[in-house]
């Protein structure tokens, strides 16, 4: 199954379970998590499912499209489902099976790994899925985010598409991989991943991106000044994709590390708390619909 | 009548590291719920698999055993009026416990008599007991980490999926967390199927024809039985960590032991990489020679049976391929950069807000050791290894290596220093110093290592202390104990001379320009205190007696080794065959101090003596003193004790002939001086009064 045919798969699939299917974001994001679609629908108690792939930008693993493994932009499927449905991990290997994987001819465990990410304020307890030993899925039920408790628990099911798409093609280089048949995903990538990774760690202006964090980081409290989440949290994500390219090209030293995350975290707080109180000034409408399913 | 009872809490997968806890703290718990209810049984059974955690209960009476309970009221005097009639307050009594007046007796309580009456319940339905007790049993469970999931209040380890509860063929009905119990169980995921429970002695069965072993007990037998089997039939040697092995029994419920392979290129990285790799990252088995060499295999436990278990190892393989790849790829990167670039990059490592950069701790850490090499009056190489060593120490902190495995520090630092043409003293001592490195582990095998070693964790314990880091009951978040017992093991195992108030100080000095937060005398204080009890433990683990401990401890633990000698011989004078020997120069000594405590000088003036038996003891003493002196110097214990014994029928004829507390003071306070000078001696060697013997 080429790498076209598994993301069809899995958003035909998703959508069979009453997920609406979204477009990835149009700002840098690290993971799909930071798309508001994830990071803001999973806060206050409205019902909420959705799927759609994410490229996340990873700047300090870029490796000039040299590693077979890593990569500075690769390509997450997320699936967000709230509140987390009760046959929750048998509709997720219902999935694996579409994709051709029968649990029966591989060893698939639900293995341990409790996610964190500091910078958002957020956290979840879960596994990580392994598929004959290799990691192919992060499943994790939200306990917070921006800072504020779950209620209701949002399960957020992330498949590393890559991966995925190395085991079912047999391939060892993520750069052989097909997207269709005929062409790669080297054709596709090659070139961006060499051009991120020496601009990332070569030719990148630091002091400019000093400067526009700093300016990102005011536009964001200006916006949350006037109650404009979404604008302030386009600007929270546009400080966190500023900071990884800092952090790749090793301009922030320990120290200020904490600082810059604390910063971000702010923002990422601040976004949430206000996202939470329009909705309630909404009234929280989607809770009127009954389900998401049915927006 | 009995019947068996049943308790399945169906979960979604439970980390491994919990299941254990969490299957005994089940068993206990049900084991007290059925003492406190008086509730005969036949035996608890717990079971634990990743799905599931269950308890079964053999026999279990159906009624709670009666309980006859006697109750006092009061005292007889108060209860009946001169002509034996029940007064109110006896009457109050009878109704308060719900028996009938006529019930009430008396009984004499240590000497005064009071109205008792004795009161009965009757013992309920076990039926009637259980909802309630099993929804206590399911929710009291203690777990260290636990979550909530869909619209649920309930915290968890994991979501609970199904409840089974059955009390002989009838199901126990509760509900908990929106799960309502009934009778059936889900098998293994992929090779079973929902089955019902007719009867809860037939669990095990029942999920064994599911695919599922539900006794941990008989999954770790299976699973080191395959691996057993792959041993035997290929000639390895494959090593079962016993945390690896605990880990891996809680995430299968059908264990399948299998064996794959990885390219024998991937043998040129240090082998403790290749294993630390496939143990953390995949949970393998590392498979070697008979020599010990690694071999390019690994094992690993599916959770299934042997259905295309060439499509699971050839997954396994390639896995592990990019995980190997990732490693070779970190190890040749480490190679590239210089011990001095990497010391450089310490600088910017904090260590601790409040303690410095990493850069900071090794010049403290390598001043410390270079007093150390001077104290010890190390040879010039050596001192000059030590050095080294402890300029080098922490550099493959920086290493991507140490990055990604922690747990590799020093053993990795060892390897990059060999390569960089560090000598082979000082690149065995980046590794040895860490040592101890777990309760078991031996402390560093060279000097060099030991010194550095020593140095590193005094740094380290004096650095918390002095910002108020101290462990208290089971906190202990830097390890402080396990580095202080290390100091304690290596200056004993290189009988170092050194005391441990020197070592406070050097290390307090060192501190001292970065301005300390609490005062030195306190530090000091806090730290023989710690010290004191690593000691203690050592003395305790080497089967020394509790009493023989707290004598010798009194006399201070400054001088380990001495300490440790000062014990043994103690020890052997109050055993069983020597004790009714020792048993009167023991009190003659404990005599000496018992009075030595009334003085306020150890002035003695001989001129004031009056008498022969002052003389004799205080020429004893001065022949005793020097003889003692050298024999503790030359760490020679059963010697000095013989010194301090021999002064006995000196001290016994000094108490025979002489009064100390007579009205002169001069002759008081003097002979006050002469029994305190003696004292100081005996209570350098241990506090005899401490002593049962």
């Amino acid at each position: 199954m080429n790498f076209q045919q598994m993301t069809l798969t899995l958003l035909q699939f998703w959508a069979e379970q009453n997920c609406l299917i979204v477009q990835p974001y149009d700002v840098e994001t690290g993971a799909g998590t930071l798309n508001p679609m994830t990071f803001l629908r999973s806060i206050g108690p409205e019902p909420w499912n959705v799927a759609y792939v994410e490229p996340s930008r990873r700047p300090a693993d870029g490796r000039y499209g040299e590693n077979p493994n890593r990569l500075y932009q690769h390509h997450q499927f997320q699936v967000i489902m709230k509140p987390s449905p009760d046959n929750i991990q048998e509709i997720y290997l219902e999935s694996l099976k579409r994709l051709g994987l029968d649990p029966r001819h591989h060893d698939i465990r639900f293995v341990e790994d409790n996610w964190e990410h500091p910078g958002l304020g957020a956290s979840g307890l879960g596994w990580e899925v392994w598929l004959d030993g290799m990691e192919i899925t992060q499943f994790t039920y939200f306990q917070q985010v921006g800072g504020l408790d779950c209620r209701p628990v949002s399960v957020e099911i992330t498949y590393g598409m890559e991966r995925l798409a190395s085991y079912l093609q047999d391939k060892d280089n993520v750069f052989d991989l097909e997207w269709v048949d005929g062409v790669t995903y080297g054709d596709v990538f090659r070139q961006q991943e060499y051009e991120h990774s020496k601009y990332t760690f070569e030719v990148s202006d630091t002091a400019m991106l000093f400067r526009q964090f700093a300016e990102y980081e005011n536009e964001a409290n200006r916006a949350l000044e006037q109650n404009l989440v979404y604008p302030a949290y386009d600007y929270t994500l546009k400080c966190s994709h500023t900071f990884n390219l800092l952090d790749a090209r090793g301009a922030i030293s320990t120290t200020e590390r904490t600082g810059y995350i604390a910063r971000v975290r702010n923002l990422a707080r601040r976004c949430a708390v206000t996202y939470l109180e329009e909705r309630e000034r909404l009234g929280f409408p989607l809770l009127k619909k009954g389900g998401a399913a049915r927006v | 009548m009995s019947k068996d009872l049943l308790l399945e809490i169906g979960l979604e997968e439970m980390p491994a590291r919990y299941a254990r806890g969490a299957m005994d703290e089940l068993r206990q718990n049900t084991l007290k719920w059925l003492e406190e209810n008086r509730l005969a049984h036949a035996g608890v059974e717990a079971y634990a698999t990743p799905r599931r955690l269950a308890v079964l209960v053999r026999n279990l009476a159906d009624r709670q055993a009666d309980a006859s309970e006697e109750v006092r009221g009061p005292a007889r005097r108060i209860a009946q009026d001169e002509q034996g009639n029940w007064t109110k307050a006896a009457l109050g009594f009878a109704r308060s416990q719900g028996v009938d007046p006529s019930e009430l007796y008396f009984k004499d309580t240590g000497g005064a008599e009071y109205v008792f009456a004795r009161k009965s319940t009757a013992g309920a339905a076990t039926e009637r007991l259980l909802p309630e007790a099993l929804r206590g049993l399911v929710t009291s469970l203690s777990f260290p980490k636990n979550m909530r999931w869909g619209d649920c209040d309930l915290r968890y380890i994991r979501p609970i999926r199904w409840i089974v509860a059955l009390y002989g063929r009838g199901v126990v009905p509760l509900e908990i967390a929106g799960v309502r119990s009934g009778n059936v169980t889900k098998g293994h995921r992929f090779l079973g199927a929902d089955a019902v429970i007719e009867e809860p002695s037939s669990y095990p069965d029942v999920l064994r024809g599911q695919h599922v072993i539900a006794d941990a007990e008989e999954r770790k037998a299976a699973i080191l039985a395959g691996i057993e089997r792959l041993s035997r039939e290929r000639g390895w040697r494959i090593e079962v960590r016993e945390d690896l092995l605990e880990e891996v029994l809680f995430l299968v419920e059908w264990p399948t032991v299998l064996a794959g392979s990885f390219d024998p290129e991937f043998l040129r990285i240090p082998q403790e990489v290749l294993i630390t790799s496939m143990r953390e990252h995949q949970r393998y088995f590392p498979v070697f020679d008979e020599a010990g060499r690694l071999l390019p295999h690994f094992v690993t436990v599916r959770n299934g049976d042997d259905t295309s278990l060439d499509v699971v190892r050839r997954g396994n393989e390639k896995v592990l391929r990019a995980r190997l790849a990732d490693a070779r790829f970190f190890y040749e990167e480490d190679l590239k950069l210089s011990i001095s670039d990497a010391l450089a990059q310490l600088e910017r490592v904090v260590y601790h807000e409040e303690l410095g950069t990493m850069g900071d701790k090794v010049r403290r850490v390598r001043r410390i050791a270079g007093r150390l090499a001077e104290r010890l009056a190390l040879d010039a190489q050596t001192a000059a290894d030590v050095n080294r060593a402890a300029e080098i120490c922490k550099f493959d902190l920086v290493t991507q290596m140490v990055y990604e495995f922690p747990e590799l520090q020093g053993i990795m630092g060892e390897d990059y220093a060999r390569h960089a043409g560090e000598r082979e003293t000082v690149a065995r001592a980046v590794n040895e110093h860490y040592a101890p490195r777990h309760a078991g582990d031996r402390p560093p095998a060279s000097a060099v290592g030991a010194v550095v070693g020593i140095a590193d964790k005094i740094d380290t314990i004096v650095g918390c202390f002095s910002i108020g880091i101290v462990p208290t009951g089971s906190q202990d978040p830097y390890a402080l104990r396990r580095q202080a017992a290390g100091i304690v093991s290596t200056l004993l195992a290189h009988g170092f001379e050194l005391r441990l108030d020197e070592l406070f100080r050097l290390a307090l000095e060192t501190h001292r320009e970065r301005g300390l937060k609490r005062s030195e005398e306190e530090i000091e204080r806090d730290l023989r205190e710690f010290f004191g009890l690593r000691v203690r433990n050592v003395l305790a683990e080497s089967g020394t007696r509790h009493d023989v401990i707290e004598a010798v401890l009194a006399a201070g633990a400054d001088d380990v080794r001495r300490t440790l000698s000062r014990a043994k011989v103690l020890q052997d004078a109050v055993s069983e065959s020597r004790r009714e020997q020792f048993r009167p120069t023991a009190d003659a000594l404990v005599r000496v101090c018992n009075l030595a405590v009334k003085a306020d000088s150890r002035d003695v003036d001989e001129r004031l003596f009056s008498t022969e038996a002052e003389r004799t003891l205080h020429g004893g003493w001065r022949q005793a003193r020097v003889r003692y002196e050298e024999a503790v110097l030359g760490d020679r214990m059963e010697e000095a004790l013989a010194a301090l014994a021999s002064m006995r029928d000196a001290i016994n004829g000094f108490f025979d002939a002489v009064l100390v507390m007579v009205d002169d003071e001069a002759v008081r306070r003097n002979r006050l001086a002469l029994l305190a000078s003696i004292a100081d001696d005996i209570r350098s060697f241990a506090d005899f009064s401490r002593l049962v013997i």
